[in-house]
Formats: structure tokens, C-alpha cells, sequence
């Protein structure tokens, strides 16, 4: 019989400034398959690191197996019982399969120091065996594949007793075979009477594996339903709200300048990017659609020479180039926006006026590397007024702006190194409301003078909101290129963005 | 995600900046206080140039370190090279006649290849800083050894050689303040070195690559060009350092210089820069590198024997660093 596993509600959660969940509520059942879906950002994630202890809640309560239960950290979920799978896996590569599944708990000799490798290899033989996965607890982790990896994570989390289990987009890096083994694997969890919540944004697995699907949108439950019950269009519907909200599309005059700046051709690189072609017009800001692991910060990144590739073509101003590095980009006149700004945009520590000239420091000199300050400050000052930035002055440190203005700073930077290609990776990520007002405003300004923007967003109305014209990817490779037009809604996107082929 | 805060904390961040140093300051000055009282042998003109003549070498050491050091890296071969950077000078003037000058010249430029050989070991074929270094150690100190053969080379038929170190321009215009010239070479190479650290391209780009190297990466900055030259900077003051070292004990010692980059690296975070990278001045580490040798001197005149000089060193270093964490933890 299916008892009541797991039961959170009325869930709040505040970080500064945002409200990232609202009274939300989640029940799973044992020998159950759930599935917690939404768009990036929906509070799925925030939501199991409220139940594993990583985040505590604010208010709300959670019940275990009918008990009400405080799980202030992580170590309490794990010896009640919950464990979860997470997407870049939690294994010591250098050790083999049963020192990782047994790590913490290693069986020991009567003198309590010396281990019991033969005792611990055999225990470890027998989970193997149970859940019929064909291991040598003595190989070494690091040469496994990806799959068989995920499985010894699993085995380790069944190896704590775990009675819940979550798995992240636990088929992401797998091919279908490898997908049908974690499949019998999850079935036979079920049989054991393991509950799993399975976040996934693959529909048609959703479909085959799971009993029930629970929808959450911009950190508020939506509904719970059983999976049988909907169609895959459904479901999507539930995830990005039934009010098509989408205010003030793009001029369209602007999108339709004929002059290719920057043209991509059959970029490919190992699983992450799949002949990539698209191409970008003066003037225009072309959106890029998808959902998180769809090679569209890969494709940038790309682009902009910060990994290598194995193949493809780039064609700047009809000209084919080689970039090699960044280096190589800027001076192609490519600017680039990380998604990560505190890792990859900015220098925290450093002030305004040196992240402004970053990339141009060589015009701020005299000769001779002799600095020119003043000519710095005087550059750094204009930008700053001129992009609005909120600062008590240029000699403040990065890291006392706001996020809003940490990424005004940054477009100041390239906008000063005279870049007519823009790459923005989540312009307005962790960014509050009104300050994203004023991005969109300052990107609309920036394709009206002549700038050509390839926007990454996460954000579906931000997309429609900015784009001209809209590409979707899924797994690597674009699976639609679309004119922002009237036809367009977030729907249609959403099919694309989740169109597997393998 | 704190990104709430668009409040104005200038004024407060400008005097943390500056307390660091002036604590660094003020600890050398205390210091100087305290042997002064203890020991009336202390503040005499003789033993302050003795102190002053005994931080040189240590302290051109250093000032090179802390370019690395500010980018982030280490650099454990600056004691080895200035070993070979001396015996090369040897070769050059003992061995084969060239003119003094040039034979400077030559140990400047040993100290530069090894800096880039160091750099280029690191940035193009990627190998983490601490080993390559290590690697270019003892490399160095194995060729010092070969090319001397092991034994010293002595300047003993060149005077002028002598007079880099220990002869006195400064006494030569003032009589009696005879302060030997690598004391002044000393000061001079801090101000050169403060001045590229703070003034030019290199020092910028230094600090931004210590500060967060991806993002610098991302901007379009050849930051593994400009972490060459910096290393190649550090060797041209190990090369310095070695010419000093000649001319100070007229010999280049092929078995000297293994343990001078520690002592190295101790006086640049005691002078306040991080060994993470992003922070860290020219002053502090000449600040540094004086609080080393006040304290084993007055130490010294104090009687205290040398291996406890040794565990008050580490302990200062552990209490400098500490302080450091402190501080930027409340901040």
C-alpha cells in the first residue's frame, strides 16, 4: 500500500529581494514517481533544497511519514532518509565503487583504525547485485561512463536506507540505451517502495516514468496531476501561465536590416554543440530560447573563442575569421556577457573605473605602459552617466553595486571597447524589476544605433519582449529558428526547447 | 543573491585600504621601539645600516615575489635563480674578462630567462605555478652547480665589482652618512617597482588577472602573454638580487640561495598581499621584509639564540597573516 512519504506545504522562502517560494506544497507517496516541473527558475530546485536542508524555510511546514520534522541540514535529511541525485554527481573520481558508496561508513577490523576492504567489496557486491547492475566494486570510479556513475550514486543513496530519493534531469548525459537502464532501475526502486521526485524538462519521458506530475511557476504551486490524465501541451500550458503576458514587442523596422555582421556555420563541440548555424543582422536582436544544458551558453562561449571547438565556421562582417581566444574576439569587435557575472564578468574587488577599461586598457596609456588615469576616469565617468549607473562615484568596488548595476558597468566595459557584437547570457539574471527595465531599455537603444545583439534568456517573456528574431535550442543543436511575430507564443517556444531528437 | 545593497561605504573602504599598511607600519615601528629600550646597542647609525644591509638582497627578492604574488602564483625559484644569476655574472667577469657592465648585464638577463622560461611553463603549457617552480628551482641550483663546478667564483681582480654593494655613493656626497649603495639600490628598485605596479599596464593588468583571471580572460585581455611578462619580471629582480649577492660577499656561491624565496614569500605576506592574488603594494612587502630583519637582529643583540630567532619569524608570520584574515573578515 502507498502511504504518505513526504508532505511540505504552505513552503516560503525569501532570499534578499526575492520572493522565491510561495506557500508551495509538494506530497509524494511511497513506491511513487513524481515529477516536479516548471521553466528555470520556477522554484523547483529551491524547493528540494528546502526538504534536503540545503536552504532552510521560512515558514511552512514538512512531514515525514506522517511526523512533522525540522531539517536544518543536510545531514539531517540524509538520516531521515532523503537523498538526493544531483546533476554534476557527488563521486570521488580516484576512488573505486565500494569506497564511494561506503565513504562515512566504511567497514571496519576489531581494532577499529583498519579497514575492512573485503567485508566492505562484498557488501558492496551485493547492492550492485540487488538492483542488477553489472560493477566491479573495485573499479575506480573515474572509468565508469556517466550512466554507470549515476548508478553508484544511486546505489549510495539506497546504501543510507534512503526512503526518498531526488534526481535531477537524471537523463541529461544519457543515451537512450543507458536511459532504459536507469529506467528498470527506478522501476525497481518503485517495487521497493522508494518514493523519487524526477525534475526533468523532458516531456516524453515525464509520460513514460511517472505517476504524477506537480507544475510550479514563478515559486507558486500550480497544481498536482496524474500523469495519465494530461497531454504533454497541457502540461507545458501549466508551465508558462495561461495570460499571454507579453507587453510592447520589438519595432520590427529595426529587425530587418539585410547586412549580416556575424554569421556561425556548423559549430560543433564533442555532445554540447551539434552544427550550430545561425546567423545575425546589424541592428537586430536576435533571441536565443532553451532551457538550461541546451548548449546556448556553450554557443557563445564558442563564438567569443573561450572554449575550443571541433569544427564550424565564423564569418564576421562576410569575412571568415579564426578566434583562438578571446583575445582574438574583441578584436573582431565580439563582446561577451557571462551568465555567471560575479565568476566570469567582473572584477569584485577592483572599482568602477578599472572594470570599465578592462578591455581597453592599452588606449588608456601614454606610451610606455604609463598609465593614463585621469584620461580613465575622465571615459569611465561618461559611461557611467551616460548608462545611468548608481554608483557614489568611479573609485567604488564592483562589489557594493547592485546586480543592475554590475551589468550596466559591464556593458560600459565593451561599450567603450567600440564591440558592434554583443553576446548576452542572462542579461537580467538576479537582477531586481525595476533595474530590468532599464537593460531591456538600454539593449533596445543599443540595437537602435547600429549594435547587433544575440540575447540568452531563460526568461520566455523577456525573449518575446526583446527579440526580432527568436532561435530555440535543445540538446546542442537549434531545433527552431522563428520571426518574433504575432504567431509566436510561448508555447510554440516551449515545444521546441523541448524537442529530443536523438 | 545580495544584490540589495546599493549602499555608499567609500569613505570606509578608503581607510581599510590604507589601515593595512599603516598597521604594517606601525608594528615595524613598535618593534624598533622595543629593542631600542631593551638594548642601548640597538639604535645605533651602525647597526640600523647593518639591518638596512642585511634586508637588501632578502628585500629585492621580495619586491619581485609580490608581482607574482599579486597575480595569484608563487614563484619557489627566485632563491636558486639569484644563485645562478650571480655565477653567471661570475662566468662572465672572472671567467671569460667581459667588462663589469655587461656582466651585470648578463645576470639580469639569466634572472629574466628563467622568469620567462617559468612563465611560459606555467601560462602555455599550463602547469599550476607551485610546480613549475619548484621544477625551475631546482633546475637552477643544479646548473649553478655544473657551471661552477661546484666551487665559488671569486671577484677577487675587480674592485669596481666590490663597490656595487658595499662602497657608498651616498657617503661620497655626504661625508659621513655612509650608507653602502646596495642599500640605496635597494630603495631605488622599490620605487621602480611600486611605480610599475601602480602606474603602468602591467601592474593594472597584475591586479586584475590576481582579482579574478577568468573574467579578465573574458575581456578580451591576452592574459597569458601578460602573465609571461610578469613572471619574466620577477627573474630580472631575482637577477638583481643575484648581482647584489656577488658583490656583496665578492664571490658568487654556487651552494647559497635554497631558502631565500621563503623568507621571500614571508616578508610579502607580512607586508599585507595576498597570497590569493587581487591585493597587495610594493611598500608593504619593503615594510615587510624591514620587520624581518629588525626583528633578527634585535633579536640578535638581545642574545636570544638563532634558533629561536627562527620560531619568532614563523610566529610573526602566522600572527601577520592571522591579523590580515581578521580584519578582512569584518569587513
Amino acid at each position: 500500500m502507498s502511504r504518505n512519504l513526504v508532505e511540505m506545504e504552505g513552503i516560503e522562502k525569501h532570499f534578499a529581494g526575492v520572493h522565491a517560494l510561495k506557500g508551495c506544497k509538494f506530497g509524494l507517496l511511497s513506491g511513487e514517481v513524481h515529477a516536479l516541473v516548471g521553466e528555470n527558475g520556477a522554484g523547483k530546485s529551491t524547493m528540494m533544497k528546502v526538504l534536503t536542508g540545503v536552504y532552510q524555510k521560512d515558514e511552512g511546514r514538512i512531514f515525514y511519514q506522517g511526523k512533522e520534522v525540522q531539517i536544518t541540514d543536510t545531514r539531517t535529511a540524509q538520516k531521515l532518509g532523503i537523498s538526493m541525485i544531483h546533476q554534476e554527481l557527488n563521486l570521488a573520481p580516484d576512488l573505486t565503487v565500494a569506497q564511494n558508496i561506503f565513504i562515512g561508513k566504511e567497514p571496519r577490523r576489531a581494532i577499529r583504525l583498519f579497514l575492512n576492504d573485503k567485508e566492505m567489496n562484498r557488501q558492496a557486491n551485493e547492492l550492485l547485485k540487488q538492483m542488477n547492475l553489472d560493477i566491479e566494486p573495485t573499479t575506480l570510479v573515474s572509468e565508469l561512463t556517466v550512466a554507470k556513475q549515476q548508478m553508484v550514486e544511486i546505489i549510495k543513496a539506497i546504501s543510507y536506507d534512503s526512503q526518498v530519493l531526488i534526481m535531477d534531469e537524471p537523463t541529461a548525459a544519457l543515451s537512450d540505451a543507458e536511459i532504459e537502464d536507469l529506467f528498470k532501475m527506478i522501476e525497481q526502486l518503485k517495487a521497493k517502495g522508494v518514493g523519487i521526485v524526477y525534475i526533468s524538462h523532458r516531456m516524453a519521458e515525464l509520460k513514460r516514468i511517472t505517476d504524477r506530475v506537480t507544475v510550479m511557476r514563478d515559486g507558486s504551486y500550480i497544481d498536482t496531476v496524474p500523469t495519465a490524465d494530461v497531454s504533454v501541451d497541457r502540461i507545458i500550458a501549466m508551465m508558462v501561465g495561461r495570460e499571454i503576458y507579453q507587453p510592447a514587442k520589438p519595432d520590427r523596422q529595426q529587425g530587418e536590416s539585410e547586412d549580416t555582421v556575424l554569421e556561425v556555420r556548423n559549430l560543433s563541440r564533442g555532445n554540447v554543440l551539434r552544427d550550430v548555424s545561425f546567423s545575425l543582422r546589424k541592428g537586430e536582436i536576435l533571441g536565443v530560447a532553451g532551457l538550461v544544458g541546451a548548449g546556448r551558453t556553450e554557443t557563445a562561449r564558442a563564438i567569443f573563442g573561450a572554449d575550443p571547438i571541433d569544427s564550424g565556421e565564423l564569418y564576421v562582417r562576410g569575412r571568415k575569421v579564426r578566434i583562438n581566444g578571446p583575445h582574438q574576439a574583441v578584436k573582431h569587435g565580439i563582446g561577451y556577457l557571462s551568465e555567471d557575472r560575479k565568476h566570469f564578468g567582473c572584477l569584485l574587488d577592483m572599482d568602477v573605473k578599472t572594470n570599465i577599461a578592462l578591455a581597453t586598457l592599452g588606449r588608456f596609456t601614454r606610451g610606455g605602459g604609463w598609465m593614463n588615469d585621469k584620461h580613465m576616469a575622465d571615459v569611465s565617468r561618461k559611461v557611467v552617466e551616460e548608462l545611468k549607473v548608481k554608483t557614489p562615484g568611479i573609485n567604488q568596488k564592483l562589489k557594493f553595486l547592485s546586480g543592475g548595476n554590475q551589468q550596466k558597468v559591464i556593458i560600459g566595459k565593451w561599450l567603450t571597447r567600440d564591440c558592434d557584437i554583443l553576446i548576452f547570457d542572462e542579461p537580467t539574471r538576479g537582477i531586481d524589476v525595476g533595474a530590468k527595465s532599464e537593460i531591456y531599455k538600454l539593449l533596445e537603444s543599443l540595437a537602435a544605433s547600429g549594435k547587433s545583439i544575440i540575447m540568452i534568456s531563460s526568461e520566455l517573456p523577456e525573449i518575446l519582449r526583446l527579440s526580432h528574431r527568436i532561435i530555440v535550442m535543445c540538446e546542442g543543436r537549434i531545433t527552431g529558428e522563428l520571426l518574433n511575430d504575432d504567431s509566436i507564443t510561448q508555447e510554440r517556444i516551449m515545444t521546441y526547447a523541448t524537442d529530443r531528437i536523438s | 543573491m545580495k544584490e540589495a545593497t546599493v549602499v555608499v561605504q567609500k569613505p570606509r573602504f578608503a581607510f581599510h585600504a590604507g589601515l593595512q599598511q599603516l598597521l604594517a607600519f606601525g608594528s615595524l615601528i613598535l618593534l624598533v621601539i622595543v629593542f631600542s629600550i631593551a638594548s642601548s646597542n640597538f639604535f645605533h647609525f651602525s647597526n640600523i645600516v647593518g639591518i638596512l644591509l642585511s634586508t637588501a638582497v632578502i628585500g629585492v627578492l621580495a619586491l619581485g615575489s609580490t608581482f607574482v604574488i599579486v597575480t595569484g602564483g608563487i614563484d619557489l625559484s627566485v632563491g636558486t635563480v639569484m644563485t645562478l644569476s650571480a655565477v653567471m655574472t661570475g662566468v662572465f667577469i672572472s671567467m671569460w674578462g667581459l667588462p663589469v657592465p655587461i656582466g651585470i648585464i648578463g645576470g639580469l638577463l639569466t634572472g629574466a630567462l628563467c622568469g620567462f622560461l617559468s612563465g611560459f611553463t606555467i601560462a602555455r603549457l599550463g602547469i599550476p605555478p607551485f610546480i613549475a617552480t619548484l621544477a625551475m628551482m631546482m633546475i637552477a641550483k643544479g646548473l649553478a652547480l655544473v657551471i661552477s663546478g661546484t666551487k665559488p667564483i671569486y671577484f677577487t681582480d675587480y674592485e669596481v665589482f666590490m663597490e656595487i654593494s658595499l662602497g657608498s655613493v651616498l657617503g661620497d656626497l655626504i661625508p659621513g652618512f655612509d650608507i653602502p649603495n646596495a642599500v640605496l639600490i635597494f630603495f631605488v628598485v622599490a620605487i621602480i617597482g611600486s611605480i610599475v605596479l601602480s602606474r603602468t599596464i602591467i601592474g593594472r593588468y597584475n591586479f586584475a588577472i590576481g582579482s579574478n583571471e577568468e573574467a579578465t580572460r573574458l575581456s578580451g585581455v591576452n592574459v597569458r602573454n601578460w602573465k609571461i611578462v610578469i613572471y619574466t619580471i620577477t627573474g630580472v629582480f631575482t637577477g638583481i638580487a643575484g648581482v647584489l649577492m656577488a658583490s656583496r660577499l665578492n664571490s658568487a656561491q654556487p651552494s647559497l640561495g635554497m631558502g631565500y624565496e621563503l623568507e621571500a614569500i614571508a616578508a610579502v605576506v607580512i607586508g599585507g598581499t595576498s597570497l590569493s592574488g587581487g591585493k597587495g603594494t610594493i611598500v608593504g612587502t619593503v615594510i615587510g621584509a624591514l620587520i624581518m630583519s629588525v626583528l633578527t637582529n634585535g633579536l640578535r643583540i638581545l642574545s636570544v639564540p638563532q634558533e629561536w630567532q627562527t620560531v619568532v619569524v614563523g610566529l610573526v608570520i602566522l600572527l601577520a597573516v592571522y591579523g590580515d584574515i581578521l580584519r578582512r573578515r569584518k569587513s
